[in-house]
């Protein structure tokens, strides 16, 4: 029997108890959420990437009728501490200061300037366009290459220039490697900034209670005790007398993972006015003031010996960032990834990167799904295609040839990811067959005569995932990597679960009430798990990097086993034998020896809470247990994947059509298959998003040109082909469950596959493209180069 | 200070009149006068689809249509679909093939999706992914949601056909 069918509902494609109350319109999402006498904020935003504040008249706004107060970003400053958006483990980052609204000069185009709050959003949108700031506009920093240059404007007043951090890793060994290396290859590849775009915007309802000095948020957010902590120190709050309630949460990838200048202001204003204030972010605002990721311009070196095989690697790395690091969480993670995952999973014998991150006056750069991990997977695949054609090598071999070898057990990469229990030749092969890629190339090679382009992408992915607490802990940043998780039994026999992970409908919920229903014997339908609350849920990191399944499901286990062991203690006690001597299932507890169930669950809850005189003299039953796990033994994680894309460039107007996709990723120990094929199917097309359509394009002069959905493309559904998952799954683990999270694989290896697909497409017409997202007036230029060399 | 127009309409089956803003557009008027919150804001500039109501039969943009266009009108939100049991098959498709993540595009795309099904037409995937290309949906990639819409139609389809 498997493990899963001894688990059950572990291993079952359980259907999500949230998602039934969706159904029928009953979300109930932060601006769905009211209190009595709410007040509702608006802001007047930076319409420059940079500029001076001279002076603010609000008298003409104030004076309309329904505004309550309207604040300027020195009366927010005054009641709110400052932050820094550094990291101790980079002690050269020295990100300047920063308030929740702009103080004398404003940054980014989008920057909050001033506030209204009045009875009405209506209103508040007519007096914050009432209040007359007279500017002085200040050059741009806008073009991160020439603001390395000697001479640039430099954006920061009393820095030397516009580098806020330079990462390096690895050696100059790589120098003679390159030198004897029989085909080096070199791209620059550009990446372009993208977000995002949650369907529901960010949101905060605060209410403040002056009497108990408490703070009470309902926020849009992914991690509620990240939030206690900052909006505690910040106000200068007692920790137990704040609480950040996230309710049903409408998407948020990272985006709502950071700390939001408009968010704390408008809870000053709660504070200062004593009456609930609500903002919730309109598109435009998102656009310019969600964060944004990726936005890299990556310079790539890769040796090769004649077989194929990679002799060295450089990688040097652009990130241009907003005018600061994002509090808390820094903007370093993702020039860290792009070094550290190109060609990660091959063996590299001598590496080198380096990362700048680069100041600019543009939004702020945070942690997207993925962070920076589709870009080193792309990196690495496209150059790889391109030596086995340059070497004539098959590009399925030159990948298996190079995939790092792991027979001998765990081995770190020379740019220092460890890389173990992985299934890359498992994945690749499993994927080679899902394609049928004889089938593909032949049907490739009839169509290109007809004049039709069609290209095959694959492409293998690294991912880290549920960090442990080394990278935020020892950076002095107040992130939680461990979770607690509180199991109780209710007189019904029946469960309910709190814990410190979050849900924004990857399904965290359900697969913490499968695996504690499999803990006690139960359905899952007889868990209620309730997550989100900083105040009532054990202490946790809430959701990123991929950690839910990992972390978060793994605590429910374990506090689930826990309560399992305090309820066949209390049943020994009743029965005066052995609690080893007994097991529960089917909501029974089951004397082992004989199968005979001697209570029902039900019977055993309720002498614990109702008749405990029952129990002999003495016994305390003992009916919730509490759990926090945190990894401690690796720092993150390390999984992979690999994915298929094939597609057709249409060469007279640039456009591509995606025709199939596939996906391999290697899941670990699966809870619950149908959350994850669509977690990874969700996440791929996010990944194509970046890939083909999604770009916040600023002017030389930083202004955002892309702010609504009708410039900023999302994929549509007829864009989209159907995706093909292919699950790899291993046992469950020894120590752990042995889940792994794939809430960002789809995403990791999406943007490589179909980059190197399109790249395949370009072969006969030697055109090539190395830019994201490939639109069509791109994918045209590389063509129209192409054809004049 | 706004200008203010008195309307009345019919919303989920019920008559209702208001004084509202004449530059209320109807997707607040729903959330804010009545609490019907099903009804969703997402770009309002008729982008994304989440506002996405019934107004006499025709699945609308709730953030493109004024509170005061609706004068007269029958409106019909998720809340009044799911209480008529009109969609419930279509419901319990999106909960089985989990189409649904975070949510927040399903009244829309249900109601989107309903008016497809009212057509009573077979249709090609592909079809119903042109279909569905007004709703936005950034968590699930889609295909589970054309799943679910696929598999309630060829029911409703087979139901329909004559019995041999």
């Amino acid at each position: 029997m498997s493990i899963a069918a001894t688990n059950a509902p572990i291993g079952q494609s359980e259907r999500r108890t949230k998602a039934k109350r969706l159904v029928t319109g009953r979300g109930r999402y932060t601006d769905d959420v009211t209190a009595r006498r709410v007040l509702h904020a608006a802001f007047l935003t930076n319409p420059f990437a940079h500029a001076r504040i001279l002076s603010i008249e609000t008298e003409e706004a104030a004076g309309l009728p329904g505004v309550e107060r309207v604040f300027t970003g020195p009366d927010i400053a005054d009641a709110c501490n400052g932050w820094t958006g550094n990291h101790d483990l980079f002690p050269k980052l020295d990100s300047p200061q920063q308030y929740p609204l702009a103080v004398d000069v404003a940054r980014w185009q989008g920057e909050g300037v001033a506030m209204v709050v009045a009875e009405t959003r209506a209103i508040a949108e007519d007096a914050a366009a009432l209040i007359d700031v007279t500017w002085e506009e200040l050059p741009a920093v806008a073009d991160p290459v020439a603001n390395l240059e000697p001479g640039a404007t430099v954006l920061h007043p009393g820095k030397s220039d516009n580098l806020a951090l330079e990462l390096r890793l690895g050696t100059d060994a790589v120098d003679a490697a390159f030198e004897r290396s029989t085909l080096v290859l070199e791209e620059s590849f550009r990446f372009g900034r993208h977000t995002g775009v949650p369907l529901e915007t960010r949101a905060i309802l605060a209410e403040f209670d002056p009497s108990e000095q408490r703070l009470v948020i309902h926020q849009s957010h992914q991690a509620p005790h990240q939030q206690q902590e900052l909006f505690a120190r910040l106000l200068d709050l007692d920790e137990q007398n704040v609480r950040i309630v996230c309710p049903d949460v409408g998407g948020a990838f990272g985006i709502k993972l950071q700390f939001s200048g408009d968010e704390a202001a408008v809870a000053v204003a709660a504070r200062i006015l004593g009456r609930p204030v609500k903002f919730v972010a309109d598109r435009l605002e998102s656009f310019t003031s969600d964060i944004h990721a990726r936005d890299h311009q990556v310079s790539a070196r890769m040796g090769f010996a004649v077989d194929g095989k990679i002799t060295a690697l450089e990688v040097d790395d652009i990130y241009a960032i907003g005018p600061y690091s994002i509090y808390p969480r820094a903007s370093i993670m993702e020039g860290n990834h792009v070094m550290q995952l190109t060609a990660a999973s091959y063996t590299v014998p001598a590496f080198r990167g380096r990362s700048r991150i680069v100041y600019q006056n543009k939004g702020l750069m945070g942690h997207y799904r993925a962070v920076g991990q589709p870009l080193g997977c792309a990196i690495g695949e496209v150059l790889l295609d391109r030596a086995a054609r340059k070497l004539g090598v098959d590009p399925v071999e030159i990948r298996r040839q190079n995939y790092a070898d792991l027979s001998a057990g765990p081995v770190t990469s020379s740019a220092g990811v460890a890389l173990e229990g992985l299934v890359l030749h498992e994945c690749l092969d499993t994927l080679v067959e899902r394609m049928d890629l004889p089938e593909l190339r032949a049907e490739q090679t009839r169509l290109r005569s007809q004049g039709r382009y069609r290209g095959i992408g694959i492409a293998g992915f690294i991912e880290q995932t549920g960090p442990g607490p080394n990278y935020y802990g020892k950076g002095g940043i107040p992130v939680s990597a461990q979770d607690g998780c509180v199991v109780r039994l209710e007189p019904s026999g029946k469960a309910r679960v709190f814990s410190g992970a979050t849900d924004q409908g990857q399904g965290a919920d359900t697969a913490a009430a499968q695996v504690v229903a499999a803990a006690l014997g139960i359905q899952a339908d007889d868990v209620r798990v309730t997550l989100g609350d900083s105040e009532v849920c054990p202490y946790g990191g809430g959701a990123f990097a991929s950690r839910g399944t990992s972390i978060g499901v793994e605590v429910a286990w374990r506090a689930g086993r826990r309560l399992r062991s305090q309820i066949l203690e209390l049943a020994g006690a009743l029965l005066q034998c052995d609690a080893e001597a007994l097991d529960l299932r089917d909501g029974q507890v089951i004397e082992l020896a004989t199968s005979q169930a001697r209570f029902s669950l039900e019977d055993v809850a309720r002498i614990g809470h109702f008749r405990p005189y029952e129990l002999p003299e003495g016994f305390q039953p003992m009916m919730s247990a509490v759990e926090h796990y945190v990894p401690r033994d690796k720092p993150t994680v390390v999984g992979n994947g690999i994915q298929g894309s094939y597609l057709e460039v249409d060469v007279e107007t640039g456009i591509v059509s995606l025709l199939n996709h596939w996906v391999v990723p290697d899941c670990g120990f699966v809870i619950n298959p149908l959350l994850l094929d669509e977690q990874i199917r969700g996440g791929v097309v996010q990944g194509i998003g970046g890939a083909l359509f999604e770009e916040l394009v600023y002017d030389d002069q930083g202004q955002l040109l892309t702010a609504t959905m009708a410039d900023y493309l999302t994929p549509m559904a007829a864009e989209i082909p159907d995706i093909d998952v292919t699950r790899i799954e291993k046992p469950m683990g020894d120590k752990t469950l042995g889940a792994k999270g794939v809430g960002e694989a789809g995403t990791a290896g999406a943007v490589g596959a179909v980059l190197c697909a399109i790249n395949d497409a370009l072969v006969p017409l030697g055109a090539g493209i190395a830019q994201t997202p490939c639109t069509p007036a791109r994918i045209l230029t590389a063509i129209e180069q192409a054809r004049n060399e | 200070m706004d200008d203010v127009f008195d309307i009345t309409l019919t919303v989920n089956g019920r008559r209702v009149s208001r004084r509202v803003p004449v530059r209320q557009h109807l997707t607040d008027f729903l959330r804010e006068e009545l609490g019907l919150t099903s009804c969703h804001v997402g770009c309002e500039h008729g982008v994304c689809g989440a506002c996405t109501v019934r107004v006499d039969g025709a699945a609308t943009r709730g953030c493109l249509t004024l509170a005061v266009q609706a004068d007269g009108a029958v409106v019909e939100t998720l809340e009044g679909l799911s209480e008529s049991g009109e969609i419930v098959d279509l419901q319990a498709a999106f909960v089985d093939r989990n189409a649904l993540q975070c949510g927040y595009c399903t009244p829309g795309m249900l109601i989107t999706a309903a008016e497809m099904l009212d057509a009573k037409q077979p249709m090609s995937r592909a079809d119903i992914r042109t279909f569905l290309s007004g709703n936005y949906c950034r968590c699930t990639g889609y295909q589970a949601i054309v799943d679910a819409v696929e598999t309630t139609l060829t029911a409703r389809l087979a139901e329909q056909e004559p019995s041999a």
